[in-house]
């Protein structure tokens, strides 16, 4: 077991490895200056001289990689252009609403997919089921960003009951701040909804045929008690799965869906930076936002480990 | 993962598509699908006003028989941009899938066929992959300046793994196959065995993964135009028009409404199709066998 978890550590450290050389490489891919290009048509060849140096440009590839390493292994994300503080301080003051919409989206998601997605397996074939799979389908193939426009002007602008944009603004309590992230939440978790009900859809339907499924209904127990206690325990393993990586696929989402109700996260933040080329933030968010997917990715690989004693092999 | 069946002859093709064809869902996908293309195709003839024409006295005008879907701020005949707009939106949606599985066949040809190459091909695909699309996406067109080639160039970039990692693993799976076993013993070479043998059996997974990516290139696209960091905003997509029509929500809705119908269907007629495929082609899924 000890050799597994030394393996996938070794793995996650290699392809952290690649994601910084890419997120390295791809501000170096700019045609032209990219300092020119940050600052602009207006900035003076000595601006464009010094922005050079402090980014450490005028330096060779090799050179600036390895800076760039270093300025990493201390934690530093470099200095936001235009936002006159770095990166790391930039990414956490708007770390906040985007983990809360996550959160609630993920919720959301979960209280719409699990349910649906664990009777429609139970139900297979019958007019739930189609329907079930049907709306899935629907619900992945709705851009979120429209949704989020459709449930502003009839949740928020005709009736009123949720705030149009925002988070609430300074000083907001907890519950205000959260009141300001249902619509959003809402659009994200719909959206999302469709792949974990499918999944679990087709987990259930994998447990359901099994014989311990036969043996515990021979035994008399009741259909609930079947499905709720034996089959969901055993399909939980994929669902469970699919329910991490949604949490890593929802910070993409959250990226529009920010933009579309003002709220002040990292998707926001990553928007803005890039209609102002302000590299390195556009690095920095990359680069932490790609670490957590790959660290989710462990912590399920790990939590395997703990729940299902086939892999400790 | 689907594994693949080999590549069906003329009348078994025809089979095929007949049982494919029988599945509702399916059937529906392709006619919504070909009536998008065919608009797309016959934007020209088919839309009323030109997609620029502006007509600022009748601005924000309101679905009628004059202007079907209404007008937007400029006084823009909404379904005749929405007609144009597809046209990019599909050209983009073709694009990215095509030049992602060119790129996906021969990385995943590549490392499922070369150990040697598998490993750094492995590892990069997984590095790729841990970038949300979008994000990725966002990043390659703020590097590479914003434009519709380079939306193209990007969303192909973030989505290559995808189908590197479909192609890589039925790869894997088809090389320890007795028939290119017996290829290899009759002296054939590599890249006559990788281009004839094993590319033909790959059309299965790559058919399905390719709608698929189809479907999320289109949203992407859209997402992107929405956030003006994609095509130009004076450009017609289907994400170009929602973003202008933002602002109007509350007195203009059909500005934003029925370009995002127009995303919701071609996308779900696309999921439609893929899921469609996977059945028949997936033999773990087909309830015929």
């Amino acid at each position: 077991m000890l050799r597994y978890i030394f393996q996938r550590l070794m793995g996650m450290i290699v392809v952290m490895a690649i994601v910084v050389t890419i997120v390295f490489v791809i501000v170096r891919v700019t045609p032209g200056d990219p300092a020119a290009v940050m600052l602009g048509p207006e900035a003076t060849q000595e601006d464009i001289a010094e922005l050079r140096t402090r980014l450490g440009l005028d330096q060779s590839l090799g050179l600036q990689y390895v800076y760039y390493i270093g300025q990493l292994i201390q934690g530093d994300l470099g200095q936001s252009i235009f936002l006159n503080q770095p990166v790391t301080a930039a990414l956490a003051e708007r770390a906040e609403p985007t983990f809360f919409l996550t959160l609630f989206s993920i919720l959301i998601a979960c209280a719409i997919a699990l349910p649906i997605g664990i009777y429609a397996a139970y139900r297979r074939g019958s007019f739930v089921d189609q329907a079930a799979t049907t709306l899935a389908m629907l619900a992945a193939s709705i851009p979120s960003f429209w949704l989020g426009l459709i449930l502003i002007q009839v949740l928020a602008v005709r009736f009123g009951w949720f705030p149009v944009s925002g988070y609430g603004g300074p000083g907001s309590s907890f519950i205000e701040r959260m009141y300001h992230l249902t619509l959003p939440a809402i659009a994200l978790g719909v959206v999302s909804s469709a792949l974990i009900l499918r999944f679990t859809r087709a987990s259930m339907l994998d447990v359901l045929g099994d014989d311990f499924i036969r043996t515990a209904r021979a035994k008399g127990l009741g259909e609930r008690k079947v499905v709720m206690k034996h089959a969901l325990k055993n399909a939980l393993i994929p669902i469970l799965t699919i329910i991490g990586l949604t949490a890593a696929v929802l910070i993409s989402g959250a990226v529009v869906t920010e933009t579309v109700f003002g709220l002040p996260g990292v998707g926001n933040l990553v928007v803005s930076a890039v209609l102002r080329r302000d590299y390195p933030v556009i690095q920095g968010a990359l680069l932490v936002i790609a670490a957590l997917y790959v660290l989710i990715n462990f912590a399920i690989d790990m939590l395997y480990l703990l729940v299902d004693p086939r892999v400790r092999y | 993962m689907a594994i693949t069946v080999s590549a069906p002859s003329e009348s078994e093709g025809r089979k095929f598509v007949r049982r494919l064809l029988k599945r509702k869902t399916v059937a529906f996908g392709l006619i919504v699908l070909t009536v998008f293309v065919l608009l797309a195709v016959f934007a020209p003839l088919i839309a009323p006003y030109a997609p620029g024409k502006l007509s600022i006295v009748n601005r924000l005008s309101p679905p009628s028989m004059q202007w079907f879907f209404g007008t937007d701020e400029f006084g823009r005949d909404v379904f005749s941009r929405t007609i144009y707009a597809g046209r990019l939106s599909l050209l983009v949606g073709a694009a990215v899938v095509t030049l992602a599985t060119v790129i996906g066949i021969v990385l995943g040809l590549l490392a499922g066929f070369f150990p040697k190459l598998d490993t750094p091909i492995a590892r990069v695909i997984d590095a790729m992959m841990a970038f949300p699309d979008i994000l990725l996406a966002i990043a390659l067109v703020a590097a590479l300046g914003p434009s519709l080639t380079t939306v193209i160039i990007a969303l192909s970039i973030v989505y290559a793994p995808r189908l590197a990692r479909v192609v890589r693993a039925s790869t894997l799976v088809i090389r320890e196959l007795p028939y290119v076993e017996a290829a290899r013993a009759l002296g054939i070479s590599t890249p006559h065995i990788m281009t004839r043998h094993v590319l033909r059996n790959l059309l299965s997974p790559v058919l399905v993964q390719g709608t698929f990516l189809f479907a999320h290139a289109m949203l992407a696209e859209a997402g992107l135009s929405f956030l003006g960091v994609g095509v130009s905003p004076e450009i017609p997509t289907w994400g170009t028009m929602i973003a202008s029509g933002r602002q109007y929500i509350g007195q203009a809705d059909w500005v934003t409404l029925f370009p995002g119908i127009a995303i919701v269907l071609s996308v779900l007629s696309l999921q439609m199709v893929g899921d469609g495929l996977r059945d028949m082609l997936d033999p773990r899924l087909r309830k015929d066998l």
